[in-house]
């Protein structure tokens, strides 16, 4: 490599080393401190007085994790509502993906500048947006009042519920990219064929279009559960005091109890359960890539 | 031929009403009760803009704003300029040394939890402060280091996607012509890349501008962003101002997206017609 | 009564139609894709449409599978009307272009993909696919994934699945579209053998006259929409009904003129471009007078140093432009009124030298001729 190639290549990778890997190693390191009342919060790990270094591996804060419930169930339920919002995300999101992609070429731009388009504004009042609707004398249940299909207004904000909607909202456009993207690619020809062969459209899609799109799918429900596993915004808006999510619970440990060690060994765990996640979206990445690379 | 494309059945475009009726209902809503002259955000009582004179006279949300907004730019240049040389090294250099990691560091910021890199970012940050003096105070440094971090991500994804489909022989025909490398890049590759760039840049600029979490994490006194005042006024319950910010924003996000669609637009149409007039000379 | 279509009263020497296009149009917003063809495909013939990108012969195929409707007129699969049948419940397949094999699938899987429609039970389908497998000697690549085989076996796969499901028409979209010139001239001919094997009545679409002429039994000619000739490869070559015919295959020289002579065993014709007359060895029925043009094929126009004898369908002219070909080349001769026939030349000797008297080069002065029985007379 040239010095102009290594100049190109380092500088971006420097960038990356220092502050997007080193602060995961510190992370892990600061998760085996212990919390003290000082600035900043927490203790060192190695320590070298009177030429002997003493390593303090503290394993309290992954204890605690284990043996408050809180946290045990956090991070089940944290798993469990991302799982299930994005599922909902790929049965809204597929059938928008696959009428975009059927869309004439130029209507197609259009359409798909129209579900990018709210993801450019605010994310935060994206969510606010479902407060108004949602509140007990929301516009919802006034309408559903109104037109007397309930009598009482319903409990719809700080539930579950309104944590699965925010999530699915928020992220959709995240599912219906990568499927769209893919979608687009198919080549009509292979329908063609499998009509041909005697294939209805219904049983074409489910041969041909839909293992086709196995690409798409993954890379979309891996861009919605990975975010939404550690998501804050949504639950501290949308849910109530029972929705436990890990990414509020992270939160809490830091700004309000000031537990910067627990925090890290709650981030740390968090990482260790997404790992294998974000590995299937880098593979999924990678291969896109190689692929466009062939031609 | 003509039916390979554009079938949309009543199915696909029942499937398309109900997808963005759903992505916009909420918006709609929201920017129309901006022009409530009830604080109550849910029920109607007549026109009025005087949210609209609130919000101006908002010193706290307009300081926000203003910082928010020179983040935003600081941080969506260099993000667009790592970016843009990561695409480089990543789409164009062959394998190296490292690549794995690197393509990894590229894409793993695209899919992190948020409370992740905020928290992560800020304990480097302290360790930095402790074990050699920077960054001394954190604040709008802090917050631009951060943004520009997963901003150059995002700048990654569309630029490399362009690199890729970059018709090489372009490039050799300038090369053939007598130019160098750097001068191949800077005449050639870059003014035919440019709308991506273009894009890329937007697209880190809004991220930046929208960004609650990370910079809650590492920002310090005085560096107070938008999202941070008008996450504490929402967390406080509905509030009409709130609403009028976010017409704002949707308008001017709106406006900018639809100009663009048009312009690209007109020119494809325009590119088309020339090429047919062409055709019949 | 849709049902007795000319189709049923086949005697002894008339084969059986097997399809019959009856006055079929496809209007696209007022632009006439095909206009107003009718057609019969022979029973066990492969028949070829050729014509230019654009003349309508794909829009006809597409048609014929199920993946357009006709805007007029009817299609008759053995005397069935199924205009109106959808593709995948037509007794027809298709041999895409490109092929279109699924990507997701094996070889097997592919061939057995459409044999699962058929409600077949799973050994016969097996057996099925081991069969045409075995019939495109794709035997050993069963388990491969299309983009692990090279183009002829990934055409021969496609043949395989086109004709699993023993079709009563098969169809081929520009068939040699995807391969190299020197792979096309192989897979034409084993193709053919296949098809012939099979015994399935095979319509064939493609731009390539070559192609058409090695595979099929019949051609019929394309342009604009409309069928111009339909015929045997030899008869469309060497009797074309019609200017563009003769002009889309092979290379011909066109004389117009006027009928100067009209006998009973042959005609004369006068042409500007000619001192001499042409004379045409049968009759044709006109006037006098009316305009006419005659085409000669270049291989049929003698070149010589020396005057011929005969007193017509001569001339004198200088060459001005030689292209070496190989078995033949071609010689471009100008005529004294600036007429510039095309003559093909056939490189009988292995000669080396200049000094062969028969070798001609740049601006000689040569003779040309052609027998009574080269030309043909076109009136449209």
């Amino acid at each position: 490599m040239g010095w102009g190639r290594r100049l190109v290549t380092a500088t971006p990778y420097l960038w990356l080393l220092l502050f997007f890997l080193a602060p995961f190693i510190i992370v892990i390191k600061i998760s085996f401190a212990e919390t003290l009342i000082a600035q900043p919060p927490f203790s060192d790990l190695a320590q070298y007085v009177d030429d002997v270094l003493t390593i303090n591996l503290n394993l309290f804060n992954y204890i605690d994790l284990y043996e408050y419930d809180l946290y045990l169930t956090g991070y089940l339920s944290s798993l469990k509502i991302a799982a299930i919002a994005t599922g909902i995300c790929l049965l809204v999101g597929y059938p928008v993906a696959y009428a975009i992609s059927r869309l004439p070429e130029h209507s197609r731009n259009l359409a798909l500048m129209l579900v990018i388009l709210p993801s450019w504004t605010s994310f935060l009042i994206r969510i606010y947006a479902w407060i108004g609707l949602l509140k007990e004398n929301g516009l919802i249940n006034n309408a559903l009042v109104g037109i007397g299909i309930i009598d009482e207004p319903l409990v719809l904000l700080h539930t579950p519920f309104a944590v699965y909607l925010g999530i699915v909202y928020a992220y959709l456009p995240f599912m219906i990219l990568p499927i769209y993207t893919n979608l687009v690619k198919h080549d009509h020809r292979l329908l063609e064929a499998a009509a041909d062969l005697g294939a209805s459209p219904v049983g074409a899609f489910f041969k041909i279009t839909l293992p086709l799109s196995v690409g798409g799918i993954i890379a979309g429900s891996m861009l919605v559960f990975i975010p939404a596993v550690g998501e804050f915004v949504i639950p501290e808006l949308l849910g109530g005091p029972d929705t436990l999510m890990i990414g509020k619970l992270l939160w809490n440990e830091f700004f309000n109890a000031r537990n910067w060690p627990g925090a890290s060994a709650v981030a740390v765990v968090m990482l260790v359960l997404l790992i294998v996640p974000i590995t299937i979206f880098q593979r999924y990445q990678a291969r896109e890539m190689e692929e466009a690379q062939r031609g | 031929m003509a039916s390979a494309s554009g079938q949309t059945g009543w199915l696909g475009r029942l499937a398309l009403a109900a997808g963005f009726t759903f992505l916009y209902a909420p918006i709609l809503v929201l920017m129309i009760y901006s022009f409530n002259e009830s604080r109550l955000v849910t029920v109607w009582s007549g026109f009025s803009t005087k949210w609209y004179g609130e919000l101006l006279n908002n010193e706290q949300m307009l300081g926000a704003a203003w910082t928010s907004l020179r983040i935003a730019a600081m941080s969506a240049t260099t993000a667009l300029l790592l970016g843009t040389l990561a695409s480089v090294a990543l789409v164009r250099f062959g394998r190296f040394r490292g690549k794995t990691l690197f393509t990894g560091m590229m894409t793993a910021p695209l899919v992190m939890p948020e409370v992740i890199t905020g928290l992560s970012l800020l304990l480097l940050f302290v360790t930095l402060a402790q074990s050699v003096g920077w960054p001394a105070e954190r604040g709008m440094t802090t917050i631009w280091i951060a943004h520009t971090t997963f901003g150059m991500a995002y700048v990654a994804v569309v630029v490399s996607a362009r690199l890729r489909e970059f018709d090489r022989s372009l490039e050799e025909a300038a090369m053939d012509l007598g130019a160098n490398r750097l001068g191949v890049f800077f005449r050639v590759t870059l003014p035919i890349i440019s709308p991506a760039l273009f894009s890329g840049w937007l697209l880190a600029f809004t991220l930046s501008l929208d960004d609650l979490v990370i910079a809650s994490f590492v920002a310090g006194p005085g560096s107070t962003t938008l999202p941070m005042v008008v996450f504490s006024s929402v967390r406080l319950g509905v509030s009409p101002e709130v609403n009028a910010l976010a017409t704002i924003l949707v308008g001017l996000v709106a406006t900018v997206s639809l100009l663009g669609w048009w312009v690209m637009r007109r020119r494809e149409l325009q590119r088309q017609l020339d090429m047919r007039r062409a055709q019949a000379q | 009564m849709p049902n007795d279509v000319a189709v049923e009263h086949s005697d002894s020497v008339t084969p059986r139609v097997k399809l019959a296009i009856r006055r079929v149009t496809k209007d696209y917003d007022g632009f006439k894709a095909v206009d107003d063809v009718s057609l019969e495909i022979r029973q066990g013939e492969i028949f070829a449409l050729l014509g230019a990108s654009g003349c309508g012969k794909s829009t006809l195929l597409r048609m014929l599978a199920g993946f357009e409707t006709p805007t007029e007129g009817e299609i008759y699969l053995d005397g069935t009307l199924i205009n109106r049948m959808p593709a995948h419940e037509r007794p027809i397949n298709m041999m895409f272009q490109s092929y279109a094999l699924f990507p997701h699938m094996s070889v097997e899987q592919n061939i057995a993909f459409g044999l699962k429609y058929d409600r077949l039970a799973k050994p016969a389908i097996r057996d099925k696919v081991q069969e045409v497998l075995g019939l495109v000697r794709m035997t050993d690549y069963a388990k491969r994934k299309p983009h692990q085989l090279s183009g002829g076996q990934q055409q021969r796969v496609a043949l395989a699945r086109s004709l699993a499901k023993e079709p009563k028409l098969l169809l081929l979209d520009e068939p040699m579209g995807a391969l190299d010139k020197k792979l096309r001239t192989q897979m034409q001919l084993e193709i053919v053998d296949i098809i012939e094997e099979v015994g399935v009545t095979c319509v064939m679409v493609t731009h390539d006259q070559e192609e058409a002429m090695t595979m099929a039994s019949r051609v019929g000619i394309m342009d604009a929409g409309v069928i111009r000739q339909v015929g045997p490869p030899h008869e469309v070559y060497e009797q074309p009904n019609c200017r563009m015919t003769a002009e889309f295959i092979g290379s011909v020289n066109i004389f117009e003129g006027t009928l100067a002579v009209d006998e009973a065993d042959h005609v004369e014709i006068a042409s500007p471009a000619l001192a001499l007359p042409l004379r045409i060895g049968h009759g044709i029925t006109g006037s006098l007078g009316m305009a006419l043009a005659v085409a000669v094929r270049p291989e049929k126009i003698r070149v010589s140093r020396e005057a011929p004898a005969q007193p017509h369908n001569a001339a004198r002219g200088k060459v001005v432009d030689i292209a070496y070909l190989g078995s033949h080349s071609i010689l471009h001769i100008a005529l004294p009124g600036d007429k510039v026939v095309i003559a093909s030349v056939a490189n009988t000797d292995r000669s080396v030298a200049g000094d062969d008297a028969e070798r001609f080069t740049w601006n000689d002065e040569v003779h040309i001729s052609w027998s009574e029985h080269a030309g043909v007379v076109l009136t449209s």
